[in-house]
């Protein structure tokens, strides 16, 4: 039965709704892909048991005829999510073997609504990263190889084992989170659908924070009707996170399908970099092509500040990180390394706990925070994100619906390719998404096409608040054109 | 600011005076924690009060009680100060095991309320009114107890997270006087308006004191913070104490490092705990957790509608109303306890009008003398203020005499019972009726000839005659109907 794990979503809720299999037999036939693809490292926690026992459940109820609008769905959740009963780490040494006695609101939906959950994704160290080499369990594969080559490249991060997992057919979908890319850039090295939900759209309880102005849940899938169909679960208003919004959350695979006909995509200029791949920029054209043909309205639209968004990102991410990890400290769970006073068990935890990317990163907002650099970065940095966000605004405020920009700028790399002597190189990955997360935008990444030497890259289109369905529908006519791609086994 | 004239201290080099400034931490009467729904309660199981989001575990995050921000508000009402209507929650980033997120999550730029002002009442009818710079809302941390391992500390987190308000004083403050009865009074406002408990044995109100000297309106001198006083003497004494150092420091030719120091009140004096060098940098930054704390006029003027009488109110009601002294009425009030008591009295009373001042020297001069003399609170008074009442009503109807009233007040302390009817079992009642004191007045004149003829020379010694009079009847004669009689039959 192992072509139940080339399904859609849609396509396998169908089955299971019509009894044509069940979701046991859906849950095992993920589970035995899990165990055939252990090379790719995209799992850091199977959880067979548990998945089996919810697919029964979920198969009961869908004999009872009270089915939620998930029942039976296998998915993989990332490790940022904390999941009772089943260690979380954020694939970080601090956390050690962590087990949450509560479950994020994100997951607890998704479980409210039938998912069965496969076990936990890889990713890079809490978050910080965007190529998942960051992770305490060692980087993971992308099922996607260049054309001819035996080289195992990086899925992108840091949602980077929800990525390759979807991409590899090991689950029907994956959480993901995103705070500067980590869920689009993945995405488009894999050939799969991410979105960034507006932030504030889903609830951040429950998931261990990298950054908390910025961090949001999404979904990561095998198409964009999917990715509507997880985020309708995991979105919501949830009255213990003070930063979502008390806003319903509209049936988003209603908007797949629906005509794009007159709607206004703007072409930020300011994206077109120079030594820009001629294939990225060919694949971008394409994307305005498909839109055109399709009824929507191309225009050149300016985004000024674009330039200082990534400048700036670094800033602001790594200062809430800072504070954010200062809970990690040794004395009341995680990793505990011994000590003779308090001040070692700080330091030699931490030192022992964190990996080189969170301590740079714990360094550089400690640093940009202290008392006489506050307002030369910090500071500065948040008025630089209210120009880019009101460089959004402006462009929304000229009738834009939409704005269409490349994913990435380029395809996925080799494990230890980049961003070994110059981090910097590694965080120009983000160049493309770092902005929407400062706006507080949703943005999605939609596969487009392949470069040359066969691998896969995206597009991104970025919304107006709280519009996903807009970028569902422009997203689903960019996939009809494009189509689906999925890689060659090799595992 | 001062209106009232203060201690100066004598230096070798001449008078010096005391700037002092005042951060009191308030915990908030509240039943849940400030960003979690944990108890308050004190005095649970160490590590029995604490929530997901109070032991900072992954993921987990703050959401405001809305009863913190009303106290809050309350408090500020009470301080006239200005309330902010938008604020902002900042972490103040350290390391301490009693602070398990790692930053303590304050208001830093942006406080919920502002500028308001005290006015403390000192002795001899003198008085100050002190600056309020700012109130804000904050946690508070947990609590190290180093008792319980021979190797290791262990932490109780019941307290983490529980509510304070930092109320900041402008450094108006100009001596341990002051700086006393300004604790005092902001204890009595938070308690009139139930924000919080100020039980400071508890450490529901500590105080940071910031003191500095410089000659009399010269400029500020260098401060040092005296922090965690948990008593209105030892901060007096710390202050004293603080404020001689300085000024033998400055005497000497030297300077003051500006320095957190901690009083010993076993010794009497303050050491250093840490240097500005060594202060920490708490790299404040606003709370990306939490939005800004908003809300509009009509929530805090909803507040203010329902806001108590608060004691400086109270105090002008009872001057205006009973024709009691600035002083009477400030003793009254000053203690929120004494106030309900005293009014509880007055509710009681079958002429208030007549008899509220009387009801006032009673509760300040017997009870609270008779309290004090066996160290007793107001609120375990053996007398309640039903049955002060009825003493003060039988004064006042002339039942009984004012001396009668005391001994009755000592019957009532030592064994209760209803006064009136106490007053009608042992024959207490006063003698208004004329025939019955004429008999003893002919009786009293008869057997003093001598001194009935000397009366219409000495009229001064009409009193020994009143005095026999009172004496022979038990004290229950009418003085007035007693003095009226004898003035007739002598002929004065």
């Amino acid at each position: 039965m192992t072509d139940l794990t080339s399904l859609t979503l849609a396509e396998a809720r169908k089955g299971l709704a019509a009894k044509t299999f069940t979701s046991l037999e859906l849950t095992d036939a993920h589970l035995s892909a899990i165990e055939a693809a252990r090379v790719l490292n995209a799992f850091v926690m199977e959880t067979p048991d548990k998945a089996r026992a919810m697919a029964r459940e979920a198969d009961s109820k869908i004999a009872k005829g009270d089915a939620g609008p998930l029942a039976g769905i296998p998915l993989g959740i990332k490790d940022l999510f904390a999941t009772r009963g089943v260690r979380t780490t954020a694939c970080s040494k601090i956390l050690g073997n962590f087990v949450p006695t509560y479950e994020s609101t994100v997951t607890s939906q998704l479980w409210r609504d039938g998912a069965v959950m496969l076990g936990k994704l890889n990713n890079d160290e809490f978050a910080m990263g965007s190529s998942n080499e960051t992770s305490c369990f060692g980087p993971v594969g992308n099922p996607w190889r260049r054309d001819g080559s035996n080289t195992t490249l990086v899925p992108g991060g840091s949602s980077g084992g929800s990525a390759s997992a979807v991409a590899a057919l090991l689950c029907m979908g994956a959480t993901a989170t995103d705070t500067g890319g980590s869920i689009r850039q993945p995405a488009a090295f894999t050939a799969t659908v991410g979105i960034k939900p507006t932030y504030g759209r889903c609830s951040r309880w429950g998931i261990v924070a990298f950054a908390s102005s910025l961090d949001q849940a999404g979904p990561i899938a095998r198409s964009v009707r999917d990715a509507a169909m997880l985020l309708r679960s995991m979105a919501g208003h949830d009255p213990k996170d003070t930063t979502s919004v008390d806003i319903p959350v509209p049936d988003y695979e209603t908007a797949i399908g629906r005509s794009v006909k007159g709607m206004k995509i703007g072409i930020p200029r300011e994206y077109r970099l120079d030594g820009m791949p001629a294939e990225i920029e060919k694949l971008w054209q394409a994307g305005a092509d498909w839109l055109r043909s399709a009824g929507a309205e191309l225009v050149e639209v300016s985004l000024p500040h674009t330039k200082y968004a990534l400048p700036a990102y670094y800033i602001v991410a790594p200062a809430e990180a800072s504070s954010n990890l200062a809970r990690y400290d040794g004395v009341r769970y995680g990793l505990r390394e011994p000590a003779k006073n308090i001040i070692e068990l700080y330091e030699n935890t931490r030192a022992e706990g964190f990996g080189a990317e969170v301590k740079r990163r714990v360094m550089i907002g400690t640093y940009v925070l202290s008392a006489g650099y506050y307002d030369a970065y910090y500071l500065r940095a948040q008025k630089v994100r209210t120009l880019i966000k009101k460089d959004f605004e402006d462009c929304f405020a000229q009738g834009v619906d939409a704005i269409l920009t490349p994913a990435t700028p380029s395809a996925a790399f080799g494990i230890g390719e980049k961003g070994g002597a110059d981090p910097v190189e590694m965080y120009l990955n983000d160049i493309f998404t770092v902005t929407v997360n400062m706006a507080g935008l949703p943005g999605i990444a939609v596969p487009a096409g392949k470069d040359a030497q066969g691998l896969p890259l995206g597009l991104q289109l970025i919304g107006r608040p709280f519009d996903e369905e807009t970028l569902f529908s422009l997203g689903e006519v960019i996939e009809q054109a494009a189509g689906r791609f999925t890689p060659a086994r090799w595992w | 600011m001062s209106t009232a004239t203060h201690k100066l201290l004598k230096g070798a080099t001449g008078d010096w005076e005391m700037v002092i400034g005042m951060e009191i931490h308030a915990q908030v009467t509240s039943n849940a924690k400030l960003f979690s729904g944990a108890s308050t309660a004190f005095g649970g199981e160490p590590n029995s009060q604490v929530s997901l989001v109070d032991a900072a575990m992954p993921g987990m995050l703050p959401v405001i009680n809305e009863e913190c921000v009303r106290q809050a508000v309350r408090t500020g009402l009470g301080l006239n100060a200005k309330i902010n209507l938008r604020s902002v929650f900042d972490r103040k980033n350290y390391f301490y095991p009693d602070s398990p997120q790692g930053y303590q999550i304050s208001q830093y730029k942006s406080p919920v309320v502002g500028e308001g002002e005290v006015l403390v009442e000192l002795d001899g009818g003198r008085s100050v009114t002190i600056g309020i710079e700012r109130l804000h809302l904050e946690q508070d941390a947990g609590k190290l107890l180093h008792d319980r391992s021979p190797t290791m500390s262990n932490v109780d987190l019941n307290r983490c997270g529980v509510a304070l308000m930092e109320i900041v004083s402008k450094p108006d403050i100009r001596d341990a006087e002051q700086a006393k009865a300004y604790v005092a009074k902001l204890r009595s406002i938070l308690r009139y308006l139930g924000t919080c408990d100020g039980d400071m044995e508890k450490g529901s109100l500590r105080a940071d004191v910031n003191v500095s000297v410089r000659k009399p309106g010269g400029p500020l001198g260098t401060r040092c913070e005296i922090k965690n006083m948990n008593s209105i003497n030892f901060i007096g004494q710390a202050i004293e104490y603080e404020a001689r150092r300085q000024i033998e420091i400055l005497e000497d030719g030297g300077q003051i490092d500006q320095e957190t120091r901690l009083y010993d009140p076993n010794k009497g004096e303050t050491r250093s705990m840490r240097s500005k060098e060594e202060a920490h940098d708490y790299r404040y930054f606003p709370d990306p957790d939490l939005l800004p704390l908003e809300f509009s006029q009509a929530f805090v003027d909803e507040l203010k509608a329902q806001l108590p009488e608060l004691p400086d109110q109270k105090k002008t009601r009872f001057v205006a109303d009973f024709g009691l002294s600035a002083y009477d009425a400030s003793v009254l009030v000053a203690e929120r306890e004494s106030a309900v008591f005293y009014e509880t009295v007055l509710d009681r009373l079958a002429n208030r009008a007549r008899d509220g001042k009387m009801a006032a020297n009673w509760v300040i001069n017997e009870l609270f003398g008779r309290l004090n003399k066996e160290g007793r609170g107001i609120t375990d008074s053996p007398v309640d203020a039903q049955q002060l009442a009825a003493i003060i009503d039988l004064i006042g109807e002339g039942t009984i005499s004012g001396k009668i009233a005391k001994d009755l007040f000592e019957i009532v302390w030592q064994e209760g019972g209803d006064p009136r009817a106490l007053v009608e079992s042992r024959g207490m009642k006063q003698v208004t009726d004329l025939s019955a004191i004429e008999k003893v007045v002919d009786d009293i004149i008869a057997a003093n000839p001598d001194k009935a003829a000397q009366v219409k020379d000495k009229p001064q010694s009409l009193g020994w005659f009143v005095g026999q009079v009172m004496k022979a009847s038990g004290g229950k004669a009418n003085p007035q109907s007693v003095n009226d009689l004898l003035k007739s039959k002598l002929g004065v």
